[in-house]
């Protein structure tokens, strides 16, 4: 069978939903992957309710200038800005719980009523737990040391990163 | 690997014969958990995501060899799977629908006999989940809690002692932890109660969901109920919230089933002989028809409607082999969608005929 967007061979074979309405779509692979990839408008559209739920809490305290500058606060951990997270309704790293506890609160009270945890402890103590948020961190920089063709600095920061690596690899079990 | 072997049975969840088995299906718990050192993975890059994946199947490997998890694991890299066996998979509630459509390097372990799977790189690294026939919740919970402790051993999660177990959605913080159970009402749907039930549901703050998860159709009378509070309760309370709210669900249907007995046996009895004669006779059919009639059947069984000695988890059978990637699994082959249509009713009447079964058909 052929694609039905150029002359590959069709090899996804999809079920496409629209109206409740259920219709076959024989496309190659690039056809299928350019298919299935939301548009920017879909991929808004991912969470609305907790996107709705944001603005609404956001609103009553910010002023549209506070909450545009509080919308590129970006995590200097993973990256992910305010308006990222706003748009995709998920976090970029653990550290985010942290750097934007104070927009995070309102959100977490409105869907748990809660914001105090007294449910299960990880059983192993957790060593250094911010010297593994920096691997994060590290990690990104030398991505982007790498995509610079900064190769000095790719290699500081491999370094490091693997001295943080060995050291809070857990000992092997007794 | 081979998956066929998998598509023969119907899977811990609609094995169901207990008590109460024709409303109560099936108990699920997961846990969603992270490691402390990458990021959440909608900022991964795909070595991040490799990386989280080699660490996790290292982890379960070490599991296996030490003889603390089954030595038949089956470790599946999604990634690789072609399209039907990860539909198929997703059919099985082994996998999430957003696990089998993501991208990237991701893997499910599942054992035999599917009474848990560990997916890596869904919505979070890790998400661990236990299905056990029946009202089950306690058991299931202590199951995922020692899987979750093993797998801790080597590894170290993202957690705060504020927040808890930190996850990329915040509606999951705390315990990570989602129980729910899945029930049959198709009373409740008929008498136009239902509705009702889920409101006051929502009111103490669970969620009712679709046969297949968020966001899913209710699809054959079958919904999840399960709670929406992750943070500032126990795992053992939120368990025993979802757990208590089942037996009031069972009543509620019963009573609903009662009614339809007393009040419309002829229209009730009409409704689930004609099911009956369509699942038994037809030539071409589609699996949300397909569904919507092995509901009323399914409640006929339990009333006594049906005549000869067709059984509720017969029904179950035939409830997951009708899907679309289990019919073309069991078939051998894949099927454009007229080609299952009509494979769907060969099955159905295979599995239904009066000639091929023992007992009388329905006409009492």
């Amino acid at each position: 069978m052929k694609c039905q967007k150029c002359d590959r061979a069709a090899t996804f074979h999809i079920t496409d939903l629209v109206d409740g309405q259920a219709s076959e779509v024989h496309l190659c692979e690039q056809c299928a992957q350019a298919f299935l990839t939301p548009t920017p408008e879909e991929a808004e559209e991912v969470m609305p309710a907790m996107a709705g739920l944001l603005a609404q809490h956001l609103a009553v305290d910010e002023t549209a200038d506070e909450l545009a500058r509080l919308d590129q606060r970006a995590c200097p951990v993973c990256g992910i800005t305010f308006l990222q997270f706003r748009k995709q309704g998920r976090l970029g790293c653990p550290h985010d719980y942290v750097f934007f506890e104070k927009e995070l609160e309102p959100l977490l009270l409105n869907i748990h009523d809660q914001t105090q945890h007294i449910g299960k402890n990880p059983k192993r103590c957790p060593r250094g737990a911010d010297q593994q948020t920096q691997l994060i961190r590290l990690r990104r920089e030398m991505k982007e040391a790498v995509s610079e063709e900064n190769y000095e600095r790719a290699s500081e920061l491999r370094d490091q990163i693997r001295e943080i690596e060995a050291s809070v690899r857990p000992s092997p079990e007794p | 690997m081979n998956l066929d072997e998998l598509a023969q049975t119907t899977g811990e969840w609609l094995r169901g014969s207990g008590p109460e088995s024709d409303i109560v299906v099936s108990s699920r718990v997961r846990l969603a958990r992270n490691l402390a050192d990458f990021p959440f993975i909608s900022r991964t890059t795909e070595a991040d995501r490799a990386a989280i994946e080699k660490i996790l199947h290292g982890r379960l490997q070490e599991m296996q060899d030490s003889g603390r998890a089954p030595a038949d694991l089956i470790y599946v890299d999604v990634g690789d799977l072609p399209e039907l066996d990860r539909q198929f998979l997703v059919e099985r509630q082994l996998i999430s629908r957003e696990h089998a459509e993501s991208e990237g390097a991701r893997a499910v372990a599942i054992d035999r006999a599917e009474q848990f799977s560990v997916m890596i790189n869904e919505e979070d690294h890790l998400r661990i989940q236990v299905m056990h026939s029946g009202l089950d919740l306690q058991s299931a919970l202590e199951q995922a809690s020692t899987i979750d402790d093993m797998i801790e051993e080597q590894v170290t999660y993202a957690f705060s002692d504020r927040l808890g177990y930190l996850t990329a959605c915040p509606t999951n913080v705390g315990t990570g932890l989602r129980v729910s159970v899945m029930l049959h009402l198709p009373a409740l749907v008929i008498t136009r109660q239902i509705e009702k039930v889920f409101k006051s549901l929502q009111k103490i703050n669970l969620a009712v969901r679709g046969l297949y998860g968020e966001g899913s159709q209710a699809t054959g009378d079958f919904y999840q109920i399960s709670n929406q509070l992750t943070l500032g309760e126990t795992e053992q309370e939120l368990a025993k919230k979802v757990a208590d709210v089942v037996p009031v669900l069972i009543e509620y249907e019963r009573q609903a089933r009662s009614f339809l007995v007393r009040e419309s046996h002829e229209t009730l009895h009409d409704r689930v002989s004609r099911a009956f004669g369509i699942l038994r006779t037809a030539q071409t059919i589609t699996s949300e028809e397909t569904m919507h009639l092995l509901s009323s059947v399914r409640m006929g069984i339990n009333l006594g409607l049906i005549g000869n000695d067709l059984k509720i988890t017969t029904i179950n059978k035939l409830l997951i082999h009708t899907q679309p990637a289990h019919l073309q699994k069991l078939a051998g082959m894949e099927l454009d969608q007229t080609d299952r249509n009509v494979e769907r009713a060969a099955y159905l009447r295979q599995h239904l005929d009066p000639d091929t079964k023992s007992g009388d058909p329905a006409n009492n």
